[in-house]
């Protein structure tokens, strides 16, 4: 189960959206490869009537009154931007990519 | 050296209360001490310790004076006011530069402090600044810090333990008598063990994440690091409550730690029963780091404890689903960091400029190689097709912990082993060897899975190295970590003739 191709890396570097070179890759699939098959034994404890725990304390939804209170200004919000203009972020063409 | 520097908290505490010392001289003490030891990691004095990555010498004397003019004006000033304290690098600081550990984060000033952070100042505790840390808390080294490594106070060719190494070293190398420090699967107490201090994990959600700029949400845990276990009692006093903006946070009360270690100071643990995790000692462990834990078991009956050997079938396999599970909610979790809102921004050049495009050149550049390893492995254990065998196994594997350690409290008060399996390696020794790293986190791991609370304290030395005792209770019973640990401090520094950290060498290069 546990093999990761080279391939696989690159596929998954693209849904990950970090961009990595040829080398990165190798060396990755390389230490993927190894850290897969080492945990790959708890397929095997797993067993059908074990209930999965995603949470170690069981959660409630928890809400507020909702009721306007105090937060961030925007000019606090986008203090950390990389680029803002007229009280916005300003962000790289999103729409249209393929033109 | 100036001695105030190798006072504890409490001690301070009590020297401020009666006015032998200002807190500005406290601050300016360890201020000093930092300015002489922690150093540049490049350059002409590449073994300074690197404890901090920012040091904020005005904010801190002027926080310092203003506890020193309330305290002149009468006011009513919790025990820690006028003490100061490092904060890990990944809670978040008004005002002040916070970067968990990575050039993603380069610059970035938050507009907000972390409920950690607000607490300790209406604690009255002074902040000296941001501890040293693996990127984004990715890490049992520090040695994946986008700003060079933290240094081990025993031995600068050594790692100080990850990923809050840079909160331990502070303690070892008395930069700071108090940190902040942040457990994921371990990253509180790994590091105390390795630099002969003290960490607790509290209990999930006993200290809140607002904040704290998150792993893996379902792991991660922020909590106190001291050189005495009082004194990381004492803090996690501070730090611990519920917290509305944390949906997570316990509306619990928080139990009474420090009467807790106050009882246990005594030394005498007659009636608590103590289990000895078969699973957590013996192969995969150094001879003398089980050498000191048998010791310290012939303490703690000594103390009165009934030790008895219990076995947890199941944790083996605890470092295996961790490494899924931690992996999964990372590659979640860090999706933030887009070059969008803020942080790093890339824009890649000879290139169609699209918010994809500089989207993955900015997290190429941002990430260093351990958090894109995790990010990639937790992209493929959440990829369909694998999330059944990886993540949902991973899930199940918690459950099966979980009951472990519930059957084990029904028979016990308290579980104990080593904390890490070996003494501190030597820095880029597993650098390359992701899987060698992962295994110095096995003892540590299950608490995080299973939400209960955790302590590392000194057990003495091996080949001069120190090596950590980990006390573990069940989810909200953080005050019989204080109660253990705090009887087996005491009879252990009796036998030693002083606290460990009297025998951490003076900073090398540096004169004293």
């Amino acid at each position: 189960m546990s093999a990761i191709s080279r391939t696989e890396v690159e596929h998954l570097a693209r849904l990950a959206r970090i961009d990595m070179s040829d080398e990165e890759l190798d060396r990755v699939a390389g230490q993927l490869d190894a850290v897969l098959d080492a945990v790959a034994a708890v397929a095997k404890v797993a067993t059908d009537d074990v209930p999965a725990t995603s949470h170690p304390v069981p959660l409630t939804n928890v809400t507020r009154p909702d009721v306007v209170r105090p937060g961030l200004s925007a000019q606090e919000a986008l203090a950390g931007a990389p680029a803002a203009e007229d009280g916005r972020f300003r962000v790289p063409m999103i729409l249209g990519e393929e033109a | 050296m100036n001695e105030l520097v190798q006072w504890d908290a409490t001690r301070l505490a009590e020297g401020l209360r009666s006015g032998v010392v200002s807190a500005e001289e406290v601050t300016r003490a360890h201020l000093d001490r930092i300015d002489a030891v922690d150093g540049p990691t490049s350059g002409a004095n590449e073994s300074g310790v690197h404890a901090f990555l920012h040091v904020d010498h005005e904010g801190a004397l002027a926080r310092a004076r203003q506890i020193d003019a309330d305290r002149a004006a009468g006011a009513d000033l919790g025990p820690l006011a006028g003490i100061p304290v490092g904060v890990k690098d990944v809670l978040t600081t008004k005002g002040l530069p916070t970067t968990a550990g990575s050039r993603m984060l380069q610059g970035w000033v938050p507009p907000y402090d972390a409920t950690v952070v607000r607490e300790l100042h209406a604690a009255g505790l002074v902040v000296l600044g941001k501890t040293n840390m693996d990127e984004f808390a990715m890490g049992s080294t520090t040695e994946h810090s986008a700003y060079g490594v933290t240094r081990n106070p025993w031995d600068a060719t050594r790692i100080p333990g990850g990923s809050g190494g840079g909160s331990a070293a502070a303690l070892a190398a008395f930069e700071a008598p108090l940190t902040i420090g942040s457990d994921t699967g371990g990253s509180i107490r790994q590091p105390a063990a390795v630099t002969g201090t003290v960490g607790v994990k509290p209990t999930y959600g006993a200290v809140s994440r607002y904040g704290l700029i998150a792993l893996a949400s379902s792991l991660d845990q922020a909590g106190p690091c001291a050189r005495t276990v009082m004194d990381t009692a004492l803090l996690h006093a501070v730090i611990a409550g519920h917290d509305p903006y944390d949906s997570t946070s316990l509306p619990d009360a928080v139990p009474d730690v420090v009467g807790a270690a106050r009882q246990g100071a005594t030394g005498d643990l007659t009636g608590v029963r103590v289990g000895v995790v078969t699973e957590l000692s013996g192969e995969g462990y150094e001879p003398g780091v089980v050498a000191r834990f048998e010791e310290a078991l012939a303490e703690l009956r000594a103390a009165g404890a009934e030790v008895v050997e219990l076995s947890l079938p199941n944790i083996v396999h605890a470092l295996a689903a961790y490494y899924l599970i931690l992996p999964s909610e990372a590659s979640s979790n860090l999706a933030k960091f887009d070059g969008m809102r803020y942080g790093l921004r890339v824009v890649p050049e000879g290139e169609n400029v699209t918010a994809e495009t500089v989207m993955r050149a900015t997290r190429a550049a941002g990430f260093g190689d351990e958090a894109k390893r995790r990010i990639v492995l937790g992209t493929y254990a959440l990829s369909a097709g694998y999330y059944d065998a990886y993540y949902g196994s991973a899930q199940k594997v918690r459950t099966l912990v979980q009951r472990d350690f519930a059957a084990a409290f029904a028979d016990v008060d308290v579980l104990v082993s080593p904390t890490a399996p070996t003494v501190a390696y030597r820095l880029g020794e597993k650098l390359d060897d992701p899987l060698a790293m992962y295994a110095g986190d096995v003892a540590t791991i299950p608490a995080n899975l299973a939400g209960i609370p955790g302590m590392s304290l000194p057990a003495g030395l091996s080949d001069g190295l120190p090596v950590g005792l980990q006390v573990l209770a069940p989810q909200r019973a953080d005050d019989r970590l204080y109660r253990v640990g705090a009887a087996l401090e005491a009879r252990l520094n009796d036998k030693w003739g002083g606290p460990l950290l009297a025998k951490v060498p003076t900073w090398q290069g540096v004169s004293a």
